[in-house]
C-alpha cells in the first residue's frame, strides 16, 4: 500500500493530468484573461485577485465539482510497482475468468457474423443514409426482420459463469466447512455485515426524514418535505456537486431530480457537448453496426412491452445506438476488468469501441431528460460510473460478484430459516434475485420507486445498496416464501415488485428487524 | 525471487531461497504451520543500505522483518525491524491477498544501514488458503523520493552506460524541453474525436480473440 503522502501527491498530479486540456481549462484560463480588464484586479497582487475573481463568480466552484467527480470515478491510485492490469483487477484468477468470459461472447458474436453473413460494421450506402436521418426520431415504427438474431447472452448464463470462479489457492474442499459457503458463491471476497452497513447507509435510519416514506400523503409536508425542498434548492443555486450528493442520500424531490443527478454526475451540456452528441448520431448514420441490430432487438423485446416505457422506444434507441459508437467509454476501462475487443480492419488490427455490453438501463432515465444530448451524457456517465460493474467479473465491492455474495450472506446471516428452506427445495435465492440485481432493478419497480433507489446509488456512490434491497424484499415475503416447494413457485411468488416501496423496505431490514 | 527492475530500482543483488514453512521436528507428515520464512542474504558478505523493500503479497497475512548489520565480528544478532505489519485487514478473505507493498526506512524500528541479511517472517493463521508467500522481493537502491520516480513513464530507458553528458548542457535541454511540453500539453485536447476507419474503409469483418 501506499502511504498517505506518496498517495496523495500521486493522485493530485493525475487529476492535473486530466483536467489540463479539458474544456474546463480553456474556461478558466479565459474568464482569467477576461477578468483582466476589472478594475478591482490589481497588478500587485494578480494571483490573488483573479483567484479571489473566480471564487466569487463560481468558476471556482466547478473546478472543486470536477476535481470532486474525479476522485469519485477513478480509484486510488496503484502502487507505482503495479502493473495496469492489476489496477483494473488485483486478483490474477479474476482477471483469467474475465477473459475467458469475453472471449466466449467474442465467439458467439463472430459465429453469429458467418452464419447470417452479416459483417460486424460496414458503412452505409448514401440512400439509406438519408432514410435514416429522416426517421431519427421515430425509429420504433421501424420493423425489421430480427427472427435470425438472438441475444448474445442472458443473464442465466452470466450467472453460471459466477457460480464457477473458484480460486485456485483457496481450500475448495469437498467435504461441508466454513469454507464452503452454503450459497451459490463461491469465492471469499470481504462483504458487509448488517452494524456496518448501518454505519455506511447512516441517513437511512429511523430518525432521518426520508422521501419515500415522510413524503406520503398521511405526513404533513411541514414535518419534512417542504424543508428538504428548500435545502435541495439552495444546493442547486450553490451548484456544489459534493453537497448535492449528500443531499441525495436522503432522497430527490422530483422537480429538482434533473438538475441535481446532473450536477452530482458533473454533466454541463455545454455547446461541445451537444457537439459530440452529433457527432455520434452523425456516426450511427454513416455506419452500420451489427450490434445496432441487437440493440433494437433487446428494446423491441424488453422496452416496447412494458407498460412505463413504451413511451421512450425512440429515445432508447437514439441513446443506446449512440453509445455503442462511444470511444470516451473506453477510458472506463482502466478500471474495470472488462477489455475492449479488438477487430480486423482490413487486416489491420484496431481498437473497437465496446460492441458487446448487457443492455444497459436507458429507460428510467428518460423520464428525467427530454433532451437527447442530455439523456445521453447522464446515462454515459451513469454507465461508466456504476452500471458496468454490473457484467464484468471483478473484485470490487460495487462489483456484480461482491453484491451477489453480499445478498446471499444477508439473507443466510438474518433469516436463516428461510435461507436453508429454499435452498432445499433447489430454489437457492440468488437464482431469483440475480436478474433484479443485474439490472439494478429497473423494470421490475415502479418507476418512482426505482428513480428513490438511484437516487441512493449516486449519494453513496455504490451499487451495495441493490443487494440489500433484494434481501429486504427475500425478507418481506418470507412468510409466502417459506410454504412453497419448487423453485418455480419461489419466482411467482416474487414475480411482480412493482407495488413495492422501496424506502420502508431498506429502513425496516437495516434499522428495525430484531437480530 | 527479484522481479523486473523498474526505474531507479533494481533488484535486491542476492541469493534468495524460497519461502520455507516452519516445521515441527518429529512431525509424521507436512502441517500447515501458517508460519514461513525467506532469507536474503548479500553475496560475499557484502553489505548495503536498505531505504525500500517494495513486493507483491500472495495470501500473506502479517509480515515480520529481522535483519542482521554489519558491525564488531562475533556472534551476529537479529534485530527485528518490522514487527506484526498487517498486509490483510481480513486474513480470511480476499482484500489485499494480491497488493504489491512498500515498506519505506521511516516505518522500520531500527537503522537499515550496512545491512547484511534480511529476515521475513509471514504468518498466515486462515487455514483457508493453500499456499501463501511474498513474490517480486525489490529494493531501490537510490535514495530519491519515490513519487518523482513514478511520473516518469515505466518503458523510460536505463541511463546509458558509460561517460556521464555535461550536466549544464543536460539541464539547459531538460528546461527547453520542460517548456515545449507544457505549451504542448495545454493546447491538447482531452476529448477524443473518434475515427473508426482505416485508410477510409470501416468494413470489420471479426474480433479477435487476442
Amino acid at each position: 500500500m501506499l502511504d498517505p503522502d506518496s498517495g496523495l501527491s500521486l493522485t493530485i498530479a493525475r487529476i492535473v493530468r486530466r483536467l489540463q486540456g479539458s474544456s474546463l481549462h480553456s474556461q478558466l484560463e479565459r474568464q482569467a484573461r477576461v477578468s483582466l480588464h476589472k478594475p478591482e484586479i490589481k497588478l500587485e497582487s494578480l494571483k490573488e485577485d483573479i483567484k479571489d475573481f473566480l471564487k466569487t463568480s463560481g468558476w471556482e466552484k466547478k473546478l472543486q465539482n470536477a476535481v470532486y467527480s474525479e476522485l469519485n470515478v477513478f480509484p486510488s491510485p496503484c502502487h507505482p510497482a503495479a502493473p495496469p492490469e492489476h489496477m483494473k483487477e488485483p486478483l490474477a484468477y479474476m482477471r483469467k475468468a474475465q477473459g475467458s468470459w469475453e472471449k466466449r461472447i467474442l465467439k458467439s458474436l463472430n459465429s453469429m457474423c458467418t452464419e447470417l453473413s452479416i459483417p460486424l460494421a460496414q458503412k452505409r450506402p448514401a440512400s439509406e443514409q438519408k432514410e435514416l436521418l429522416n426517421k431519427w426520431n421515430e425509429m420504433g415504427t421501424d420493423e425489421p426482420d430480427l427472427s435470425l438474431f438472438r441475444p448474445v447472452y442472458a443473464p442465466k448464463d452470466f450467472l453460471e459463469v459466477l457460480m464457477n470462479l473458484r480460486n485456485p489457492n483457496y481450500e475448495n474442499g469437498e467435504q461441508p466447512s466454513f469454507r464452503n459457503h452454503l450459497g451459490l458463491i463461491q469465492v471469499p471476497l470481504k462483504v458487509k455485515d448488517i452494524p456496518e452497513l448501518k454505519e455506511d447507509f447512516s441517513e437511512l435510519g429511523l430518525n432521518t426524514g426520508q422521501l419515500g416514506i415522510d413524503d406520503s400523503a398521511q405526513v404533513p409536508p411541514e414535518f419534512f418535505e417542504n424543508e428538504h425542498v428548500r435545502v435541495g434548492q439552495k444546493v442547486l443555486a450553490e451548484q456544489d456537486s459534493a453537497a448535492a450528493q449528500q443531499y441525495v442520500r436522503q432522497g430527490c424531490p422530483t422537480a429538482l431530480r434533473a438538475d441535481l443527478w446532473a450536477l452530482i454526475l458533473n454533466i454541463s451540456n455545454q455547446p461541445e457537448d451537444i457537439l459530440y452528441y452529433e457527432q455520434l448520431k452523425s456516426n450511427v448514420i454513416q455506419y452500420d453496426l451489427l450490434v445496432d441490430s441487437l440493440i433494437y432487438k433487446d428494446v423491441k423485446l424488453t422496452a416496447s412491452n412494458d407498460d412505463y416505457y413504451f413511451v421512450f422506444e425512440d429515445y432508447l434507441y437514439q441513446v443506446l445506438l449512440c453509445f455503442s459508437r462511444d470511444t470516451s467509454v473506453l477510458e472506463h476501462f482502466t478500471y474495470s476488468s472488462a477489455t475492449p475487443p479488438k477487430s480486423y480492419i482490413r487486416g489491420k488490427l484496431g481498437i473497437e469501441e465496446y460492441a458487446v455490453f448487457y443492455p444497459p438501463n436507458v429507460a428510467p432515465l428518460c423520464f428525467l431528460y427530454h433532451e437527447p444530448s442530455k439523456l445521453y451524457q447522464i446515462f454515459r456517465e451513469m454507465y461508466v460510473r456504476f452500471f458496468f460493474r454490473l457484467h464484468s467479473i471483478s473484485s470490487h465491492p460495487s462489483g456484480i460478484v461482491s453484491l451477489c455474495l453480499l445478498f446471499e450472506t444477508l439473507l443466510q446471516t438474518h433469516l436463516p430459516q428461510l435461507f436453508y428452506h429454499l435452498r432445499e427445495i433447489g430454489a437457492q435465492p440468488l437464482r431469483i434475485s440475480f436478474k433484479w440485481m443485474v439490472r439494478a432493478f429497473s423494470g421490475y419497480l415502479a418507476t418512482d420507486q426505482l428513480l428513490l433507489l438511484w437516487d441512493r446509488i449516486l449519494g453513496y456512490n455504490s451499487l451495495e445498496i441493490l443487494a440489500v434491497l433484494a434481501a429486504a424484499v427475500f425478507a418481506f415475503r418470507a412468510v409466502n416464501l417459506m410454504e412453497v416447494t419448487s423453485l418455480a413457485a419461489a419466482e411467482a411468488v416474487l414475480a411482480d415488485l412493482s407495488t413495492l416501496k422501496v424506502m420502508p423496505l431498506l429502513q425496516i431490514f437495516l434499522f428495525a428487524t430484531v437480530t | 525471487m527479484s522481479g523486473a527492475a523498474g526505474p531507479g530500482r533494481a533488484p535486491l543483488p542476492c541469493a534468495a531461497r524460497a519461502a520455507a514453512a516452519l516445521q515441527l521436528p518429529g512431525g509424521a507428515e507436512a502441517a500447515r504451520p501458517g508460519v514461513a520464512v525467506i532469507d536474503l542474504r548479500f553475496p560475499r558478505g557484502g553489505a548495503a543500505d536498505v531505504h525500500e523493500i517494495v513486493f507483491k503479497n500472495f495470501y500473506t497475512a502479517f509480515l515480520s522483518v529481522r535483519v542482521q548489520r554489519a558491525g564488531p565480528p562475533g556472534p551476529r544478532r537479529w534485530v527485528t525491524c518490522l514487527r506484526d505489519h498487517r498486509l490483510m485487514p481480513s486474513p480470511h478473505t480476499e482484500e489485499g491477498s494480491q497488493d504489491y507493498f512498500s515498506l519505506r526506512h521511516h516505518q522500520m524500528l531500527c537503522d537499515m544501514e550496512q545491512v547484511t541479511a534480511l529476515r521475513f517472517i509471514l504468518r498466515q493463521p486462515s487455514p483457508a488458503w493453500l499456499h501463501f508467500s511474498i513474490e517480486e522481493l525489490q529494493s531501490p537502491q537510490k535514495d530519491f523520493p519515490s513519487w518523482l520516480s513514478q511520473l516518469t513513464p515505466p518503458e523510460q530507458p536505463a541511463s546509458p552506460h558509460g561517460e556521464l553528458p555535461d550536466p549544464e548542457k543536460v539541464s539547459t535541454e531538460v528546461q527547453q524541453m520542460w517548456v515545449l511540453t507544457e505549451v504542448i500539453r495545454a493546447r491538447q485536447a482531452a476529448a477524443r474525436i473518434g475515427r473508426f476507419d482505416v485508410d477510409g474503409c470501416y468494413d470489420v469483418n471479426l474480433l479477435s480473440y487476442t
